[in-house]
C-alpha cells in the first residue's frame, strides 16, 4: 500500500521504496479521475510539477539515505487559490480575477518550495474566502469527499477535499472565521489556523487583516505540524507577522496529555449544537481524561456575542481591502467611457452575491453616522472576547469545543439563508477575534459523516495543542478513516 | 432592518462602496442586511462603555524596515496584466472634463 503521509512519503523516498515522480503521477491521476465530481482544483499544473518531481528523483538517487534534504522534498501540495502563485492563476474564486496571474508568489509559496513541495494546483474557496461552504465560488461548489450532496465546509472547501480524497497529504488554507477549521471538521482531517501573526500573510489575497490567518490541512497531527513548521516565522515583507521563535513542532509532539488541564466551556454544549456532535465531544473528553489530561468546566460568556461582532468587523475591513477590485490594474474591466460607470459596472459583474452582500453591511457599518454604533461596538465586544479567553487560560492549557454546531450540511441547504449559513462558525469566530490558534482534529462519525474537535491554545502556543490532539490521535482511530474516493 | 429598509440608503451605500445594483437586487439585500443587522443587535444588551474597542490582537508597534531600496516589481509584467494599459501607464477613462 502506498504511505499517505508527508512523513511516510518521506520515509519512503529515502529507502527508495518511492519515487516523488510516481506519487505526483499518481496524483495527477486520482485528480483526473475524481475531481470532475468533487471539483476540489481550480487549475491542476500537472506539467510543471511532473518536472519538479523528476529533479526529486535526482536528489534523493544522489542523496541515499542521508537525511540531508528538505523537510517536504517531493511532497505534493495543494494551494487555496487566495495565494498569489507567480505566473499560475489565482483567481479567488471569482470572475473578478479569472485569468490572472501574479506576478509574485506569496511568502507562504516561496517557503514550500524552499522546503522541497511540489505545488500540484490550486483549490476551489468561496469567492474571497466569504462563506462556510464553497458554495460562493464563481466556478461551482466542491463536494464532500464522504458524501457528494453535502458541503465540505468552506471556505477552504477545495484544500480540504483534495486532503480528505487522499489526492494530495498537505494543503494550504486561510482561516479569516473558520475557513480551515470547519472545512477539516466536515472533511474528517486535521486543520490548524495558527496565531495571528505567526504565518507570514504576504501574498494572500486580503479579506479581513486583523483576522485573516494562513493554515494547514493534514491527514494527521504530525503532518499538520511539519506543514506549519516549514511555513511559520517573521517575514520582512508582512509587519504583522510576528519576530516569535518556531519550535520544532514535532520534537516535543509525542509528551502525552499527562498534565494537561482541558477547559470545556458551558457556553458551547447547550442548544443548537447537535446531540450526535455534543456526545462526540464528550466522549473525546473522557479519552483526555483516561490519557492523563485534567478536564475543567470554564465558563467563556461573551462567546455569543462574538458571531454579530464578526459580522461587523469582517465586512467592514472587507469592504475597505476590496475597493482595490476597481477594473484598473488587474482583472475584469467592464467598458465604459465614464470612470464612476466603469467601476461600478466592473464590481456588479465581477461580484458574486455574497461578496457583495458583505461590501454592502461593511461599508454600512463603517458609514457616518453608524460608525460608532456598529464597528466600534463590535470592537468592544472583541476586548470582552480577548478577555475571557485570557481569563480561561489562567485556568486550563487548551479550549475544547466543537469545530461546528451540525454535521455537514447538504448542497444548497443554506445557500439562500446567510444568517442561518453565518451559524456555522459560531465557535470558530470567537477564536479569530482573539488571535488566538485553533486545531481542528476528528473526533468522530456520524451518519456516514465526519465530526471535527477544536482545541484551542494560548496565543503562540501551537505545541500545546499539537502535543494534546497527538495524544488524542493516539488513542483513537478517526484520523485513519478515509473516504471510499480515497482508495478507488 | 430598519434603517436600511427603504431603497435610498441602500442605494447610497451602494454609491459609497461603488456597487451597480440591479433592481432584484437592491429589494433583497435590504431585506438581507435588514434581517443581518438587527441580529447584530444583539450587541446593544452587552455593558460596553467602560470596554475599550480592540484594534491589534498581538503587542506589535511601529515594525520598521531599514531605509534600503529593494527590487520591485517588473512595470512590463505587472501592465501586461492590466484591463488597458499606454506608455508605461495603466489606461483609464476620461476623468476631466475638456481637453
Amino acid at each position: 500500500m502506498t504511505p499517505s503521509g508527508a512523513l511516510a512519503l518521506r520515509a519512503a523516498y529515502l529507502e527508495r521504496s518511492l519515487r516523488p515522480s510516481d506519487v505526483v503521477d499518481a496524483a495527477i491521476d486520482q485528480i483526473a479521475r475524481h475531481d470532475p465530481n468533487l471539483h476540489a482544483f481550480l487549475y491542476v499544473g500537472a506539467d510543471q510539477a511532473r518536472a519538479e518531481a523528476a529533479v526529486w528523483d535526482e536528489r534523493y538517487a544522489r542523496a541515499g539515505s542521508r537525511e540531508t534534504l528538505p523537510s517536504l522534498a517531493g511532497v505534493p501540495v495543494a494551494i487555496k487559490d487566495n495565494m498569489c502563485t507567480r505566473g499560475v492563476p489565482t483567481t479567488c474564486g471569482s470572475r473578478i480575477l479569472e485569468g490572472w496571474r501574479p506576478p509574485y508568489d506569496a511568502t507562504v509559496v516561496t517557503r514550500l518550495r524552499e522546503a522541497g513541495a511540489i505545488i500540484i494546483g490550486k483549490t476551489n474557496l468561496d469567492e474571497f474566502a466569504m462563506g462556510s461552504s464553497t458554495e460562493h465560488s464563481a466556478f461551482g461548489p466542491t463536494r464532500n469527499p464522504w458524501d457528494s450532496s453535502r458541503v465540505p465546509g468552506g471556505s477552504s472547501g477545495g484544500s480540504a477535499a483534495a486532503v480528505a480524497a487522499g489526492f494530495v497529504p498537505l494543503a494550504l488554507g486561510s482561516d479569516t472565521g473558520g475557513s480551515v477549521r470547519l472545512p477539516a471538521g466536515f472533511c474528517g482531517i486535521v486543520g490548524l489556523k495558527p496565531t495571528y501573526g505567526r504565518v507570514s500573510r504576504y501574498g494572500l489575497v486580503a479579506f479581513a487583516s486583523s483576522l485573516d490567518q494562513i493554515g494547514p490541512f493534514a491527514g494527521d497531527v504530525t503532518d499538520c505540524a511539519l506543514m506549519l513548521r516549514a511555513i511559520a516565522g517573521k517575514d520582512p515583507q508582512d509587519s504583522t507577522s510576528a519576530d516569535v521563535p518556531v519550535p520544532d513542532y514535532i520534537a516535543a509532539i509525542g509528551e502525552g496529555a499527562g498534565g494537561l488541564r482541558l477547559g470545556v466551556p458551558d457556553e458551547v454544549v447547550g442548544p443548537g449544537v447537535e446531540p450526535v456532535v455534543a456526545e462526540a465531544v464528550r466522549h473525546a473528553l473522557d479519552v483526555f481524561a483516561a490519557h492523563g489530561g485534567q478536564v475543567e468546566r470554564i465558563s467563556l460568556p461573551t462567546i455569543e456575542a462574538a458571531l454579530p461582532a464578526y459580522y461587523l468587523i469582517a465586512p467592514a475591513e472587507a469592504s475597505s481591502n476590496l475597493a482595490r477590485y476597481d477594473g484598473v490594474q488587474y482583472g475584469l474591466r467592464a467598458p465604459s467611457e465614464d470612470l464612476h460607470e466603469m467601476y461600478a459596472e466592473t464590481r456588479r459583474q465581477g461580484f458574486g452575491a455574497e461578496v457583495k452582500r458583505r461590501i454592502m453591511l461593511g461599508t454600512y457599518a463603517l458609514s457616518a453616522g453608524y460608525y460608532d454604533a456598529y464597528y466600534v461596538k463590535a470592537q468592544r465586544v472583541r476586548t470582552l472576547v480577548a478577555r475571557d479567553f485570557e481569563a480561561a487560560f489562567r485556568k486550563v492549557d487548551v479550549v475544547v469545543m466543537p469545530v461546528a454546531p451540525t454535521l455537514p450540511f447538504a448542497i444548497g441547504e443554506k445557500a439562500e439563508d446567510p444568517l442561518q449559513m453565518y451559524l456555522s462558525d459560531i465557535f470558530t469566530i470567537p477564536v479569530n477575534l482573539a488571535g488566538l490558534p485553533g486545531l481542528a482534529v476528528p473526533c468522530g462519525f456520524a451518519r456516514g459523516l465526519p465530526i471535527g474537535m477544536q482545541l484551542v491554545g494560548r496565543p503562540f502556543d501551537e505545541s500545546t495543542l499539537f502535543r494534546a490532539a497527538y495524544a488524542y490521535e493516539q488513542a483513537t482511530p478517526w484520523h485513519r478513516r478515509r473516504p471510499p474516493v480515497a482508495a478507488a | 432592518m430598519s434603517q436600511v429598509d427603504d431603497r435610498a440608503p441602500v442605494e447610497h451605500i451602494a454609491h459609497l462602496a461603488r456597487l451597480a445594483l440591479s433592481e432584484q437586487e437592491r429589494e433583497r439585500f435590504a431585506e438581507q442586511l435588514g434581517r443581518i443587522l438587527e441580529y447584530c443587535a444583539r450587541l446593544n444588551e452587552l455593558p460596553l462603555a467602560d470596554v475599550p474597542p480592540a484594534s491589534h490582537v498581538i503587542p506589535i508597534t511601529n515594525v520598521l524596515r531599514d531605509d534600503v531600496a529593494t527590487p520591485s516589481l517588473d512595470r512590463d509584467e505587472v501592465l501586461a496584466q492590466a484591463p488597458a494599459h499606454q506608455d508605461g501607464f495603466f489606461r483609464v477613462p476620461r476623468v476631466l472634463e475638456g481637453g
